[in-house]
């Protein structure tokens, strides 16, 4: 039998559906216990969240000192010590997973499997390399597994019906080498990126800040998150969190819907497990026609306000 | 101070890499390697430290074979004052690169190491966070943003809810986003002074004495699954009419 610890994800009030992606993923692996481990500086609110996700056994919810709870090492040192009794440790492959579970492998002296898209059985898992251009059959031959979960592969579970019990821990001693500062959030009204049913996105071609406005207001008029290629974000159109792709957020929308992107293999890895992907762009000849369900070769700023009307 | 920058050889990022047909592994006889664009992130860094005057040393190590002095010399004109390679002619996995790693930051004794987040070929994102566990030394991952100031580093990372800064003390390990800066161009001039600058060559075997492997098998290599082709439309209104077809509006 296996026993799966998941690294738990949250912002303090709510349970990060990456975290759920993770247990859709631990119960394709037959015979399984699976447990979460929460940190927090208060766990009073979300360890009964945690409670909550459906085929949770045990929720671990350690309390840390004030703030300490998004430090990789505090958290990594925990875990490690509570995964003995452990097969696998997963975490949702989100910038907190990937920040923490390294840390956790190299305590217990194992390569951690980043990404995972696939579960084959217990120990062998598919993960993409050379940013989705190959995939590669991983299997591990150790006792314990430490591994990141791709979450664009997985749908969310239910987060309602659970009933698991709680076992407190805790952290006495507080992070004296690191110290959080501050987060500067984008904190848009908008779904949340990494989970929205539709995306609006779009990069270089927008040419400005200023325009991005009106991708806003398509995303608002159909309900959707926002997205940007990297050539986007790093022209200051718009905030960083709002990359898709290798080296920003991997999604999987229904509906992705993206104007004056080229189409950079590096921006096509982060949306290709999409449902349907609807390109914009002027030049008949970019590669996102390639991938794209529904092609429009013309210019955004006279189709996206068209949009607007007949949506 | 002295920086210890840890750089990796891989294919370089504007090659679309093809799966050998057997399943082996990936094609790359005869193609372009590079630094790891987040690794050049990483000596650009380095070196603007270095020239604010907060460090006065800055090195250069891979983990690679005979190649990789390739990468090293480019490291060393873009200004890194010296290289080392440790040569080992397999692949090797996180664990055992960060272990390799550990040994140099041993013997360098570096205030900063400072490394791409992930490397584009493996995608595995595993290094830096590994090799600041084994030192038990801080880490800021995914940083897009630095400054030292009194033995700490306050650094910005991009996380997936915006960015978050932290203060680390030093030494620290730093791995680099794509925001960090843009690196500078290698000038000729400086190609040929680079040729000149010390390279030390180390054995792998010699810096992961009693390492205990646990390395992953991989079993199988295979092209992604190919979307299929889709229409071309020539009007919102067909467009609209697509997405009212498919429910998606």
């Amino acid at each position: 039998m296996s026993k799966i610890l998941i690294l738990a994800q949250h912002d303090n009030t709510t349970i990060n559906q990456g975290t759920s992606k993770a247990v859709t993923a631990a119960q394709l692996i037959e015979n399984t216990q699976i447990d979460l481990i929460v940190f927090s500086d208060d766990t009073s609110t979300i360890a009964t969240e945690a409670c909550k996700l459906a085929g949770v056994t045990t929720v671990h919810a350690v309390t840390t000192n004030k703030g300490d709870w998004k430090l990789a090492h505090g958290i990594a040192a925990k875990i490690a010590e509570i995964f003995k009794d452990y097969s696998h440790v997963f975490a949702p492959s989100t910038t907190f997973g990937k920040d923490v579970m390294p840390c956790v492998a190299a305590l217990l002296g194992q390569n951690q499997i980043s990404d995972i898209m696939e579960v084959i059985d217990a120990t062998t898992f598919k993960r993409p390399i050379y940013a989705g251009n190959a995939v590669i059959t991983v299997k591990s031959n150790h006792k314990h597994i430490v591994a990141t979960i791709r979450t664009a592969s997985f749908k969310t579970g239910d987060m309602q019906s659970g009933s698991a019990t709680v076992i407190e821990h805790t952290i006495d001693n507080p992070q004296t080498d690191t110290r959080f500062v501050s987060l500067q959030s984008g904190n848009s009204e908008r779904p949340d990126l990494q989970t929205a049913a539709k995306v609006v996105s779009a990069g270089r071609g927008i040419g400005s800040e200023e325009n991005f406005e009106i991708v806003y207001q398509l995303a608002d008029k159909l309900g959707a998150a926002t997205g940007a290629s990297r050539a986007a974000v790093d022209a200051g159109y718009c905030p960083n969190e709002m990359q898709v792709g290798q080296t920003g957020k991997i999604i999987a929308p229904d509906l992705y819907l993206c104007f004056g992107i080229s189409g950079a293999i590096q921006h096509l890895t982060g949306i290709k497990d999409a449902g349907t992907i609807v390109a914009i762009n002027k030049d008949g000849d970019a590669p996102i026609f390639e991938v794209a369900d529904i092609g429009l070769v013309g210019d955004l700023f006279k189709i996206i306000p068209e949009l607007m009307e007949k949506i | 101070m002295k920086i210890l920058v840890a750089i990796k050889r891989v294919v370089d990022f504007n090659v679309r890499v093809q799966v050998k047909p057997d399943g082996s592994g990936v094609a790359t006889d005869g193609v372009k390697m590079s630094i790891n664009p987040f690794d050049e992130i990483a000596i650009e860094e380095a070196l603007r430290i270095k020239e604010a005057g907060n460090a006065d040393e800055v090195v250069v190590v891979t983990i690679g074979t005979t190649s990789a002095q390739q990468q090293l010399r480019t490291a060393l004109a873009m200004g890194a004052d010296r290289a080392i390679l440790v040569e080992a002619n397999d692949e090797l996995q996180s664990l055992k690169a960060a272990s390799s790693l550990l040994h140099i930051v041993k013997t360098e004794q570096p205030g900063l190491v400072i490394m791409g987040k992930q490397a584009i070929d493996d995608d595995n994102n595993q290094t830096p966070q590994m090799l600041a566990t084994l030192w038990q030394r801080p880490q800021a991952t995914f940083v897009s943003k630095l400054e030292l100031k009194d033995g700490k580093a306050l650094a910005t990372r991009e996380i997936d809810a915006g960015l978050e800064t932290i203060e680390v003390a030093l030494p620290a390990v730093i791995s680099t986003d794509l925001r960090l800066n843009e690196p500078r161009f290698v000038k000729l001039p400086d190609i040929m002074k680079a040729k000149r600058k010390q390279l030390d060559v180390i054995a792998i075997e010699d810096t992961v004495a009693g390492f205990n492997d646990t390395a992953l098998a991989i079993e199988n290599y295979e092209p992604p699954q190919a979307r299929s082709k889709g229409i071309m439309v020539e009007s919102v209104d067909e467009l609209v009419a697509q997405l009212k077809e498919k429910g998606l509006i």
